[in-house]
C-alpha cells in the first residue's frame, strides 16, 4: 500500500471516533502496536529533540526501504509514533521524503493535541524525514 | 472571614471560558495567576488617558504617570512593610531582580568565598548563581533537602561558615508547595555575615512578607504571580546594599549626570531603573496589590488552606496517587504522579476535561532528579477555585487513570 493509501485508511479509521475519548482510547491501543526499538540501540542519541516525553527513533535499510523503530515512556506519545510509523515504515526513502502530512490534521490529531505535544509531533516527522533523505543519499553512492 | 468565592469569580472574566468544551478549570496558578478586571482595567486606563513617559516630561500627562507609577511603588513599600520607599526597585520580574543582585555581587565575590543555594531551587535561581561563581571563582553549596521536600537545616549549619557570602533561597518551592523557615535562615546567614536573597515568586499571591520583620537582604517577586500583569516585578533591597551594588543596566533615568569622561548614578532607586519601565504594568502591579488586600490575605490563606486539605485528602483516595512535597509547612500546591503513568499522558487527558495544571519539571530538574522522575502533574489552586473545581480534578484524574493504564 502507498503512503497516500495508508492516510487514507487512518482517516477513515479515525473517523469512527466521534467522541475524543474513544479516539485516544484507540490511539493508546495502536502504541500498544508500535515496533519497538533494539533495547541496545536505545540511547540518548536517538531520542528526538522538541518532544516533552521522551522519544526514541531509530531506522534502517532492508533492501531499498527504511524500517522505523521506536519507543516513548508516554502512552499517548507512543499512540503517536505508532501512527507515524504505520504511515512511513517500509517505504522508499524518496517516498517518505515526499510524502506529505496533512492526515495529521484530517485525523484530528494535531488539533486535539496540546501545543508542546503537537510540536513534538512536528519533530518526530522531520526525524523521520531525515532519516529518509539521508538513506536516499546513501543508496544513490 | 470565610470568602464569597462566587462573587470573586464575577471579578475575573476568563474564568468564564470554556475550554474543549468544558468549564475552564483553571488550577496552574502557581505558573501565573488570572487577572481580575480591576487590573485589567487599569491598564487600559492607563494608556486611554494618561499613557506618557515619566520622570521627564513637564506636561500634564507626564506628570500623571510619574504619580501613577510612584504611587505603585508607594503600595508595594506599604504593603511588604518596607522602611523606604527608595529600596523598592521595579523589574521585568523575579528573573530580572536575581540577575540584578548576582550581578551586583560579581564585583565583590572572590576565590575562596561560597554561595549557598537551596535543592529545590527554580532554575532562574540557579543559573544565575553558577554564572556568577564561574566568573569570579567563588564556590556553589546547595543546602539538600529531605525524601518529604524540606530542607535539612542542620545541613544548612554545616555548609555556613564564614566563607559564605550569600545565601539564596526560594520562600515557597514552586515544584512542591513547600514553606521554607526562610527566618531561621536569614537569622543564622547574618551571624556569619551573609546576605540573603529570598525568591518570593510563589508565596506573595498566598502570604504577606513583612520584609522589615525578616530582616532579608534582598527579596524579588512578580506581579503576574499575584494578579498582576507579566513582565514586571519587584526587587527589595536594604538600602545600604543598593548603594553597594553597582548599577546593572547602563541607559536613561539611571543617570544624574553625563559628559564624555565620566557619568554620575541617579540615586535609588533610579541608579537600579535604566531605560523607560513598564510605566502600564508597574501602575497595575499597585492594583492587583489593593485587589488583594481587599479581599485579605487572611481570608486568602483559610480558603486555599481548605482547598489544599481537601484536594489532598481526595488526590490519596485514588490509588496508586503519590504526591511529592509533604511537608506540613505548604501553600496550595500538590505535585503529583500516578504510579505507571507519565505525567504528560495524565496531562493531556485533563486538558480534554478543561481543566488546566501543569506537568513536567518545572523548572526544576534537580527536585525530579532527586525524586528520580521525569517530572510530575502539578495542580496549584488560588483563592478564586472551589471545592467543586477540586472535585473535578479528582474525577478527571481518575478517568485518565482509567484509560492510561
Amino acid at each position: 500500500m502507498s503512503i497516500a493509501a495508508i492516510q487514507e485508511e487512518l482517516i477513515d479509521e479515525f473517523s469512527l471516533f466521534e467522541d475524543w475519548m474513544d479516539k485516544y482510547e484507540h490511539l493508546i491501543q495502536l502504541g500498544k502496536t508500535l515496533p519497538l526499538i533494539d533495547p541496545q540501540r536505545k540511547t540518548d542519541d536517538k531520542l528526538i529533540k522538541g518532544c516533552q516525553s521522551k522519544v526514541w527513533l531509530d531506522a534502517y535499510l532492508k533492501e531499498d526501504k527504511v524500517i522505523f523503530t521506536a519507543d516513548s515512556d508516554a502512552i499517548i506519545t507512543k499512540g503517536i509514533i505508532a501512527v507515524l510509523i504505520r504511515v512511513f515504515s517500509g517505504h522508499r526513502p524518496e517516498e517518505i521524503a515526499a510524502a506529505n502530512t496533512n492526515f495529521i490534521d484530517e485525523i484530528g490529531l494535531k488539533e486535539h493535541l496540546s501545543p508542546t505535544r503537537a510540536n513534538g509531533l512536528v519533530s518526530m516527522i522531520k526525524q523521520m524525514k531525515l532519516y529518509a533523505v539521508a538513506f536516499q543519499a546513501q543508496l544513490k553512492k | 472571614m470565610a470568602l464569597n468565592v462566587t462573587q470573586i469569580r464575577e471579578d475575573f472574566p476568563i474564568l468564564k471560558r470554556e475550554v474543549n468544551g468544558k468549564p475552564l478549570v483553571y488550577l496552574d496558578n502557581a505558573a501565573t495567576s488570572q487577572k481580575p478586571k480591576q487590573v485589567i482595567d487599569s491598564i487600559s486606563h492607563y494608556y486611554t488617558h494618561y499613557n506618557a513617559n515619566i520622570h521627564r516630561g513637564v506636561h500634564t500627562l507626564s506628570q500623571e504617570a510619574t504619580d501613577a507609577y510612584e504611587q505603585a511603588r508607594k503600595k508595594i513599600q506599604k504593603h511588604f512593610n518596607i522602611a523606604h520607599n527608595h529600596e523598592v526597585i521595579f523589574t521585568s520580574g523575579t528573573t530580572d531582580g536575581i540577575n540584578l543582585v548576582a550581578n551586583g555581587f560579581s564585583s565583590f565575590l572572590k576565590t575562596g568565598n561560597e554561595v549557598l543555594v537551596s535543592a529545590m531551587e527554580h532554575h532562574s535561581n540557579i543559573v544565575p548563581w553558577q554564572m556568577l561563581c564561574e566568573k569570579t571563582g567563588a564556590q556553589l553549596k546547595v543546602i539538600p533537602m529531605s525524601e518529604e521536600g524540606t530542607l535539612i537545616l542542620d545541613e544548612y549549619d554545616t555548609l555556613l561558615t564564614e566563607k559564605t557570602k550569600l545565601v539564596f533561597v526560594n520562600h515557597i518551592s514552586n515544584a512542591l508547595g513547600t514553606i521554607n523557615p526562610i527566618e531561621e535562615i536569614i537569622e543564622k546567614a547574618h551571624t556569619y555575615g551573609a546576605a540573603v536573597l529570598v525568591d518570593g515568586a510563589q508565596s506573595c499571591s498566598h502570604i504577606k512578607p513583612d520584609l522589615q520583620a525578616l530582616d532579608v537582604d534582598f527579596y524579588v517577586t512578580s506581579a503576574h504571580k499575584m494578579c498582576g500583569p507579566t513582565g514586571v516585578g519587584m526587587l527589595y533591597g536594604k538600602e545600604e546594599w543598593l548603594h553597594k551594588l553597582p548599577p546593572y543596566q547602563g541607559g536613561g533615568e539611571m543617570i544624574a549626570e553625563v559628559t564624555f569622561e565620566k557619568t554620575t548614578y541617579a540615586d535609588l532607586p533610579h541608579k537600579f531603573e535604566a531605560g523607560t519601565p513598564n510605566i502600564a504594568g508597574g501602575i497595575a502591579f499597585g492594583t492587583a496589590i489593593d485587589y488583594l488586600n481587599e479581599i485579605g490575605f487572611d481570608a486568602i490563606a483559610q480558603h486555599e488552606s481548605q482547598l489544599l486539605e481537601y484536594a489532598t485528602a481526595e488526590l490519596l483516595k485514588i490509588r496508586g496517587l503519590r504526591i511529592y512535597g509533604t511537608g506540613k509547612d505548604k501553600t496550595s500546591v500538590i505535585s503529583f504522579n500516578l504510579e505507571g503513568i507519565h505525567p504528560y499522558d495524565v496531562g493531556t487527558i485533563l486538558d480534554k476535561l478543561g481543566i488546566a495544571v501543569r506537568t513536567g519539571h518545572h523548572c526544576a530538574q534537580p527536585i525530579m532528579d532527586f525524586y528520580k522522575i521525569p517530572g510530575t502533574v502539578r495542580a496549584s489552586f488560588a483563592f478564586y477555585n472551589t471545592m467543586e473545581e477540586v472535585d473535578k480534578l479528582v474525577d478527571a484524574v481518575r478517568q485518565a487513570q482509567n484509560m492510561l493504564s
